[in-house]
């Protein structure tokens, strides 16, 4: 993790509890909510556990010995699900995904890039677009199966692809 | 079982707790008896049994009445009992929730087990026979009084001799302070001609007479207090009363930082006044009225419920605005190390931060060493 690039927020201890004025929240949620789906994105994680998080340096900064609390973890994952980049699992609200694009969002990032290589019209499995040799510098390389096919099913709604069992179609 | 009677589960003077045994059902003879869940306790001098559903049913038996104990041990599905053989009770006994039984001996049976170890400490109680040597009497109440007079005159009667106990006590513990209130009233009468010395003869004693008077009068407090006896008991009162806290609290305000909490101003008021308290409802009252009055200082209620008077010069902005740069010097600041700084109680200087935080000047770090105030960076982040 030495290579991710914390926020200044990180460092400074305030960011750690959740304040009570609400123009200063507003800041903090925009803060966290960024930090945290950086995070998921660095570390290429798809979904979230909300017991593991807790030990985990995404809510907990050893160097100046802050931890987010419990509730606070909750207040954050409640602000990423109003603005749809988490997914609850269970009813308890242990685990979650996350996207930290949107499925529309990696709709399009996976449509200009079959435009770009000219597949339109052209059969690809979910194995060569999350797997292949061709996708592997592209941010959707090792993106797990239920997103893409969130994914592809919205440009299927946009009538740019057809789903099939373990492929795709491209308009 | 009719040896049982009624007792309020207290221990007598003298009586001390031996042992005690949780789930015991009491047997009068061989049939069971509504007394099926309860604490069976021993002491020195009787065998207590208290319902442990119902806490306030209690009986108790006196171990004097006890001729021998009797073992019987557990069988199947049946709990390990001890007999215990009565002699009749005495003419003097209390009444109890039997009147009469066939049977003179009673059975314990223990539910829960212990009743070796109880068995144990019945059998030395009984060879000690404490109660023999030490009479037990209730604890507490007066000797003379005896314990149950019945009906309404006995409750009445005993109702107007603790009236009178009490009326006594008071009547000598007043006769000190009546003395020292005559003396006071002698004090004040003092100052208050020396204040019209003063006023009088303005030309003729020195100036540093005159303060050093002033001074006297200063340390004996406020010369001619506001009372309801000299000012009527309606608005007047205490619109006066504000004028005059207004003119001594202005001073010691501004000195502690144009802020005072209202505990602090009834102390300074009610050392000044000396004699003639105020009570706190009053000095609230009068404080309301000092912002209607246009006086110099004020009252003002903290979002918390805590209740200063404030300068007038102080306003909310000011404090915001030092507070902020306070902090920013110190990177972050507590409420006691602000207290420390500006000279104020640390209550006060919790206040003022809080009041900085809902202008958005500083943010809270809540941490296991305290609470701490850092400069808001989430609305101003650093460039």
């Amino acid at each position: 993790m030495a290579d991710f690039e914390w926020p200044w927020q990180y460092k400074f201890p305030p960011f750690f509890t959740i304040q009570p004025n609400l123009e200063t929240r507003k800041k903090q949620m925009e803060a966290w909510c960024s930090l945290v789906l950086t995070y998921q994105r660095h570390t290429k994680k798809y979904s979230l556990d909300v017991t593991e998080a807790q030990s985990s340096p995404l809510f907990h900064n050893k160097a100046i010995s802050r931890k987010l609390s419990l509730d606070g973890i909750y207040t954050i994952l409640d602000e990423l699900k109003k603005r749809g980049h988490i997914e609850w699992q269970d009813k308890v609200r242990k685990q979650c995904l996350v996207m930290w694009r949107t499925p529309e969002e990696w709709g399009k990032v996976i449509y200009s890039w079959v435009s770009a290589n000219g597949m339109n019209n052209t059969v690809c499995t979910f194995y060569e677009l999350t797997e292949g040799d061709s996708t592997t510098n592209q941010e959707f390389h090792g993106m797990e199966k239920w997103l893409l096919l969130r994914a592809l099913k919205t440009l299927e709604a946009q009538h740019k692809a057809a789903v099939m069992d373990e492929g795709v179609k491209f308009f | 079982m009719d040896r049982f009677e009624w007792c309020d589960g207290n221990l007598y003077t003298g009586e001390q707790l031996v042992e005690q045994q949780t789930g015991v059902a009491l047997y009068d003879g061989n049939e069971k008896t509504a007394f099926e869940f309860g604490t069976l306790i021993l002491t020195t001098h009787r065998l207590m049994w208290r319902d442990q559903r119902n806490r306030t049913c209690v009986i108790c038996l006196p171990l004097s009445l006890v001729i021998y104990l009797e073992e019987q041990p557990s069988g199947f599905a049946k709990s390990a009992k001890i007999v215990v053989h009565l002699n009749s009770a005495g003419a003097n006994k209390g009444s109890g929730p039997f009147n009469q039984s066939s049977n003179s001996f009673i059975r314990l049976s223990f539910r829960e087990a212990g009743e070796k170890g109880f068995l144990r400490r019945l059998q030395e109680t009984l060879q000690q026979k404490k109660w023999a040597t030490s009479v037990p009497g209730p604890s507490g109440t007066n000797p003379q009084l005896p314990r149950h007079r019945p009906g309404i005159v006995g409750i009445e009667r005993s109702l107007d001799q603790r009236n009178k106990e009490t009326d006594k006590n008071i009547t000598a513990a007043f006769a000190d302070l009546r003395q020292l209130m005559e003396k006071a009233k002698d004090m004040v009468n003092l100052t208050r001609t020396i204040a019209t010395k003063i006023k009088d003869k303005q030309g003729d004693i020195t100036e540093d007479e005159t303060v050093k008077f002033k001074s006297y009068l200063l340390s004996m407090g406020i010369p001619n207090p506001v009372t309801r006896e000299t000012h009527g008991t309606g608005d007047k009162y205490y619109t006066e009363l504000a004028r005059q806290l207004a003119s001594m609290l202005t001073k010691p305000v501004e000195e502690s930082g144009g802020m005072m909490t209202l505990t602090d101003v009834y102390c300074r008021v009610n050392r000044a006044r000396g004699m003639e308290l105020l009570s706190p409802e009053d000095l609230l009252h009068a404080c309301e009225l000092m912002e209607i009055l246009g006086l110099p200082i004020r009252l003002r209620t903290f979002d918390s419920g805590v209740m200063v008077v404030q300068s007038q010069s102080q306003n909310e902005e000011e404090i915001v605005n030092t507070t902020t740069v306070l902090v920013s010097e110190r990177n972050s600041l507590t409420a006691e190390e602000l207290s420390q700084l500006l000279g104020v109680s640390v209550l006060l200087a919790r206040e003022r931060l809080l009041m900085t935080e809902k202008h958005g000047g500083v943010c809270r770090d809540e941490h296991i060493e305290g609470l701490r105030f850092y400069l808001n960076l989430f609305l101003h982040p650093p460039s």
